[in-house]
């Protein structure tokens, strides 16, 4: 049976994962029609918990509803009661009993999605907890390559940065790897986190050896706001070893993509340039996360299946 | 997708037994040759006609009826096809997937659009195929050709154009191939 929340990857599976590409082909048919939007999940309301600080993530579920013609429930957290001191379980409550059949929720600290399960009913979907997770952009980075390429199996995926602050990275490994991809880790070693040795994965701190023969090039922001202290000696020397410059964007093979889940510090992790270049999908990154998140909710709300409630999608 | 009920899902599971051959291959065939003169006849030519076929059973048919008009008046017809799934009304009550994506690249404003599935029954389908395409465009016309009518009406919809009108129990299923088409029962549905 399939689990009621998407919390992180392991929430879906393979299958999880390949049910929503598959429903993602038919909401990127939806998006080139002349009016982009379906009555699929009319009378479902979906609230955003945002407790940190989103534009991509945030504008693209919000689309995404409204074209699944859903009704949202906004909620910031600069002007709510969350200022007066009211408790995460609280909050949550409150929205749950004015009637959500989703949440979605974005946190800095990890776990909160595990956490809200307990005090509603309804699905919930992970935009981001601390450094833990970030399962929808997996799920659209999946989208735009296994778009490019056909298939994610058996595609070398080099992701470059900082694997340490990034959520990002956590669940992209856990997806690519579920997928059946090869995955390698370019990091210095403080932006690493202290234990790797369970992960699926290889670590590399030669850059420019490990991109040469890469089917995708994923590079990661550095999280300044997340860093509380020094971790390079300094972003120069950064860009110099861990960067994507103009010059190795251009050594890269021809079919190598460039992929980058923004916000993009242009000038640090990759040059300013690259992202203009013909094979970075930057933006087709953008404009598929409507359409998968379009899926992800469509998975959720509207199969009518019956989901589990602990979230165990082995059957 | 045709008929709910049809297209055993995953989820229900069961098989398709057949009980009796309705049709042959040669009826089909014949039946589509007879439908295709009628559309001709009704709208005049072919001039503005749209074939959508209805995802999954109602395709190979919208292809066979392109393929007998391109023969009768030498001129090729566009084939859609839509699948209605997001367009449902039991969206939530049972596990609705869809079928394969929807590919309809044409504007459909003041075109003629022929609807084709293989099965009418409650006229569900046919229900939301309608909301689909006004989202495509304002048709002309909207009109609907199947090969099966089995009756059990929820709806005020009726087809144009009729393989054959077959009377049925509401348990029983019609299986609509190009070799055929047969009434049978759905076996081993986990209930």
């Amino acid at each position: 049976m399939k689990s009621k929340h998407i919390r992180g990857i392991d929430d879906l599976g393979k299958e999880g994962i390949q049910e929503i590409l598959s429903l993602s082909d038919h909401f990127f048919e939806v998006s080139t029609r002349r009016i982009p939007k379906v009555p699929a999940l009319r009378g479902r309301t979906i609230a955003w918990l945002f407790y940190e600080n989103s534009t991509r993530t945030r504008l693209s579920f919000e689309t995404a509803a409204k074209r699944l013609s859903a009704d949202s429930m906004n909620f910031s957290v600069s002007s709510s009661s969350v200022k007066k001191g009211e408790s995460l379980r609280d909050t949550v409550e409150t929205v749950s009993a004015m009637g959500v059949d989703a949440i979605v929720v974005r946190h800095s600290s990890t776990g909160v999605p595990w956490l809200l399960p307990k005090w509603t009913d309804a699905s919930i979907i992970n935009a981001g907890d601390g450094a833990h997770e970030h399962p929808t952009q997996s799920l659209l980075d999946c989208y735009t390559i296994q778009k490019q390429f056909g298939d994610i199996e058996g595609k070398k995926i080099v992701i470059v940065g900082d694997i340490k602050h990034s959520r990002v990275a956590r669940s992209n490994i856990l997806a690519f790897k579920t997928m059946g991809a090869e995955i390698v880790l370019v990091a210095p070693r403080t932006l690493l986190p202290v234990d790797t040795s369970s992960w699926p994965v290889e670590i590399s701190e030669d850059l420019d050896g490990s991109i040469a023969d890469a089917d995708v090039v994923y590079m990661l922001r550095m999280q300044l706001e997340r860093q509380k202290e020094a971790f390079v000696p300094s972003l120069r020397e950064y860009t110099n070893d861990f960067g994507l410059t103009l010059e190795r964007a251009q050594k890269l093979p021809k079919h190598t993509i460039i992929m980058h889940p923004g916000p993009m510090n242009r000038g640090v992790e990759i040059a300013s340039d690259v992202p203009e270049l013909d094979n970075a999908v930057v933006t087709n990154q953008v404009s598929n996360g409507v359409i998968v998140r379009m899926a992800v909710l469509y998975f959720l709300l509207g199969s009518g299946a019956e989901l589990s409630e602990d979230g165990n999608s082995n059957e | 997708m045709a008929d709910s009920e049809r297209t055993p899902t995953p989820l229900n599971g069961g098989v398709f037994v057949a009980r009796s051959e309705i049709m042959d291959a040669d009826g089909v065939r014949r039946a589509l040759w007879r439908m295709s003169h009628e559309i001709l006849e009704q709208n005049k030519g072919i001039r503005d006609i749209i074939l959508v076929g209805l995802e999954t059973g109602g395709v190979h048919l919208a292809r066979k009826l392109a393929i007998n008009l391109l023969e009768i008046e030498g001129e090729e017809i566009p084939v859609g096809t839509l699948d209605v799934a997001f367009y449902r009304d039991d969206i939530g009550i049972r596990p609705v997937i869809p079928g394969n994506p929807t590919d309809l690249p044409f504007d459909l404003t003041s075109r003629v659009v022929v609807l084709v599935d293989d099965v009418l029954f409650t006229g569900r389908t046919i229900r939301a195929a309608m909301d689909a395409i006004v989202d495509f465009g304002r048709p002309a016309a909207v009109q609907l050709a199947v090969m099966i009518d089995r009756g059990h009406r929820e709806l005020p919809i009726r087809p144009d154009y009729v393989g054959k009108n077959l009377p049925t129990r509401r348990d029983e299923l019609v299986d609509v191939q190009e070799g055929g088409v047969w009434l049978g029962d759905l076996e081993g549905v986990d209930s």
